[in-house]
């Protein structure tokens, strides 16, 4: 019943990025939200290339019996860049997924504790220690021009290198987050963890049914459909 | 102490995940932190190497290099542009004045279309949100049960995990290390097999409470032919027509010219045939004014139309061998935006929506595998595995009862936990053992897909309930049409409606158990699906089990070595490397029970 009713919680606070920043932490929190914002932003285009070249791929070598590695390699290195690169922009959305079946009927500050925690013990170390263990990886692919050993393979340092660039993205998402929590219950910014900004795909799908049907009372009222998948685990 | 914390670490590390799991934190980082501190506790007792977490940037690598993960974000897009494109709306008008005048009409309709949109691609949250906004208000309008509308509502919706090409099957058949063409021809039987059991459930109620399912009555069939007739002859001559052309490639192009020709191959191409004829007649009939068609006759064709074509580029190419099911997703998503452009319904706020939400579904699904890779890297180490094939092994009554008690495990943990986590957390420790009992992986993972899927029906977390909800009258409301005040569906009601189609699905599971066969029926193309796949699949020399392995790979120079280690051989590879198993000293693994 919970989870069901969690859907009313949609708030009319503003969110973060309308507040004006009361000190440098919060600035930089700021700053750091941007900067994921503009990465996902752009990164997310790639989904469109990566499908575009799969799938010209898979008709030219049906088609012209014409194929190359660097084809099927270019699209799991856009795969990689997708979600390394967006790894800190959805943190910053909160999409990365959790189980609240317990946590979740739990005040916005005990909320806002658990991540404060999270952040420091679990995301933090891991994210740190797997930048810095694969740093050097790439370090090595880079002097040796490593090259993938399949026919026609691409270059492998770019792709090693986004490793820890992807972890020093979501690192620095964890910063800001942990410095809205804090600020959250200092008192000086609304609850960070609404996330009611934008509406989900769901949303834009209900909406666009009842517009379709003429429904359009109903769908203004739609804002508060699927809140999004932390609800069910 | 320190002897207790050696002698149980395995068990240990499990407890402190589920604790931390519970926590609330995204799972992914809470699975990777709890790794690396065993990792750190584990170096710290002498149990394991001090080099272990040097294998973690390789464990990575291999996630980046999988190429069947790449399916998530290709499905997870076309799944997206298509629900916008209006599709599934003409369908379930459609078919919903084809089917509403039989009793219960609506209801088949509902899960037709359902299992109609799961074979395109399968988002459950779309399928239920549409299903919900145009098929729920008129089984209500005319005085459907309430229970009985969104049971079937919801159970419909989550046809799409388990019918392909679905996100569950990919993720299941890299987890198990089994090709995911080989799960596709699998599931085929067993999802349309749910799809019939629901129907049957239905039919039940329309024979025990006629009242619960009513046929639409004559003023809501709005198709109807000028002179006022149904014009369900016309259709009915059609489809004899497209059968018969069907049945006729079938008996005549396969069985008397290429007898070898594998099952599935014939079943695409014999519904190609079935599909363009009634298509072709149709096109004729309008072009050159016939007017021999019905107006229902004629829409049903154009309606069906597309997501036929949809499932002959997705799941045709597949089964024919000309994509693997990783293109599969991308020429399925090119065709989707192709239709969604040519309905004019492609914006780009929808483009931007459907890459943005595909990006954050994809990182996250990622983030949680390599989490599971960072928690299995020390849990292997400490020589989990062993710990949890002996408490899996060592259950009475062999296959049946191992069986059992994970599919009730499943079932269980399904009300906490959704296909993601329990795909990447369970199924690397429960597909070893499964495979040494002897049991068929792909055959496995169907089994449990099946099962997962009551995930999205439990109340009250079940996600097709979830989303029901947020779309279905919550408040009295007058109708559009009758203008009577309509009450509002209770979140009970959606619960209780939900009961009888997870039991249908526990039936499923003893069915499947019970008669394998319907798994295998697609397995005839195996070493044709498997060429194509095998570049992904690349079995290498074994590196030994736990703590034993990879050690020192970053002194590899041979970037052939790693990109190999990357593909596996390792742990989830469960069918793989079987014999990885026995080179673990048993009696030295500090997790052996005694």
């Amino acid at each position: 019943m919970a989870a069901l009713d969690a859907t009313d919680a949609a708030q009319e606070l503003p969110t973060p990025e309308e507040e004006i920043p009361v000190n440098a932490l919060l600035a930089l929190s700021r700053l750091i939200d941007r900067l994921s914002e503009r990465v996902g932003h752009t990164i997310y285009w790639l989904v469109l290339v990566a499908v575009l070249i799969s799938a010209a791929n898979a008709t030219v070598r049906k088609i012209f019996n014409y194929s190359s590695n660097s084809f099927l390699e270019i699209q799991w290195y856009l795969f990689s860049l997708i979600f390394l690169f967006c790894a800190g922009y959805t943190l910053k959305h909160n999409e990365h997924v959790r189980i609240d079946i317990i946590t979740g009927r739990l005040s916005a500050r005990a909320r806002a504790s658990i991540d404060i925690f999270g952040t420091l013990v679990f995301l933090l170390p891991m994210a740190a220690l797997l930048m810095y263990l694969s740093w050097p990886v790439f370090v090595d692919a880079w002097t040796r021009h490593e090259v993938s050993t399949n026919a026609g393979g691409l270059i492998i340092w770019p792709a090693r290198l986004m490793v820890p660039i992807g972890f020093l993205l979501l690192i620095l998402q964890g910063l800001s987050e942990l410095i809205k929590r804090i600020a959250f219950l200092k008192g000086m910014i609304p609850d960070p963890s609404e996330k009611h900004a934008e509406r989900t795909a769901e949303e834009e799908l209900a909406a666009e049914i009842l517009r379709s049907r003429g429904d359009l009372a109903i769908a203004e009222e739609i804002e508060d459909i699927g809140v999004g998948r932390e609800d069910k685990s | 102490m320190t002897a207790f914390l050696i002698a149980n670490i395995a068990p240990l590390m499990f407890a402190a995940l589920v604790v931390v799991l519970l926590i609330g934190y995204p799972v992914s980082f809470a699975l990777g932190a709890v790794g690396i501190g065993f990792g750190l506790l584990g170096i710290e007792l002498g149990l394991l190497q001090p080099t272990l977490l040097q294998a973690l940037p390789e464990r990575i690598w291999g996630v980046m290099s999988n190429e069947t993960l790449l399916a998530v974000p290709f499905f997870t897009f076309m799944g997206l542009i298509l629900e916008r494109s209006g599709m599934a709306e003409d369908l379930l008008d459609t078919i919903g004045q084809l089917f509403g005048p039989v009793r219960g009409g609506l209801g088949y309709a509902v899960i037709f279309v359902g299992a109609l949109l799961a074979a395109t691609t399968g988002v459950v949250a779309a399928s239920v949100i549409s299903m919900g906004l145009i098929s729920l208000p008129i089984m209500l309008r005319y005085g459907y049960d309430r229970r009985l509308a969104s049971g079937v509502i919801a159970a419909s919706g989550t046809l799409a995990q388990i019918i392909p090409p679905s996100l569950v099957l990919i993720i299941m058949a890299d987890q198990l290390g089994r090709s995911v063409g080989d799960m596709y021809a699998g599931a085929f039987i067993p999802g349309l097999t749910l799809a019939g059991m629901y129907a049957a459930y239905v039919i039940g109620c329309t024979i025990v409470k006629p009242e619960w399912a009513p046929a639409l009555p004559v003023e809501a069939r709005t198709m109807r032919e000028p002179d006022g007739s149904s014009g369900n002859r016309s259709l009915l001559v059609l489809t004899i027509l497209s059968v018969a052309a069907a049945a006729a490639y079938w008996l005549i192009y396969y069985d008397q010219y290429n007898p070898d020709t594998a099952t599935d191959e014939r079943v695409v191409m014999t519904m190609a045939v079935g599909v363009g004829t009634a298509f072709f007649a149709s096109v004729v009939n309008r072009l050159l004014g016939f007017g021999l068609l019905s107006k229902i006759a004629e829409r049903a064709t154009f309606v069906l139309i597309p997501p036929l074509a949809l499932i002959f580029l997705v799941l045709g190419t597949i089964f024919l061998g000309v994509a693997t099911p990783t293109e599969g997703g991308a020429m399925g998503a090119t065709g989707a935006l192709i239709m969604a452009l040519g309905r004019r319904r492609l914006s780009l706020s929808l483009l931007r929506q459907a890459m943005n939400t595909t990006a954050k579904l994809a990182t996250f699904v990622v983030f949680i595998l390599i989490g599971a890779r960072v928690f299995s890297l020390t849990f292997y180490g400490v020589n989990g595995h062993v710990w949890v094939e002996h408490l899996l092994t060592g259950l009475p009554g062999g296959q049946l009862g191992f069986l059992i008690v994970v599919n009730i495990l499943i079932f269980v943990l399904a009300f906490f936990l959704d296909f993601f986590e329990l795909s990447f957390i369970i199924i690397p420790l429960i597909g070893p053992v499964a495979d040494k009992l002897g049991i068929d992986l792909v055959w496995f993972g169907i089994l449990l897909a099946v099962n997962m899927q009551t995930s999205f029906m439990h109340p009250p977390f079940g996600f097709a309930l979830f989303f029901l909800r947020s779309v279905a009258p919550a408040k009295e409301y007058k109708d559009r049409v009758t203008g009577r005040l309509t009450a509002p569906v209770t979140t009970g009601q959606i619960y209780w409606g939900a009961v009888p189609f997870v039991l249908i699905q526990v039936v499923m599971v003893g069915l499947i158990i019970g008669f394998p066969g319907l798994v295998s029926g697609g397995l005839a193309t195996k070493e044709k699906i498997d060429i194509r796949n095998i570049r992904i699949e690349v079995p290498t020399e074994q590196l030994g089990p736990g703590g034993r392995r990879t050690r020192g790979s970053l002194e590899q120079d041979d970037a052939s070595k790693a990109l190999e280690e990357a593909f596996g051989s390792e742990e989830p590879a469960a069918g793989k490397a079987p014999e990885a198993v026995p080179n673990a000293p048993e009696a030295a693994s500090p997790a052996a029970p005694k």
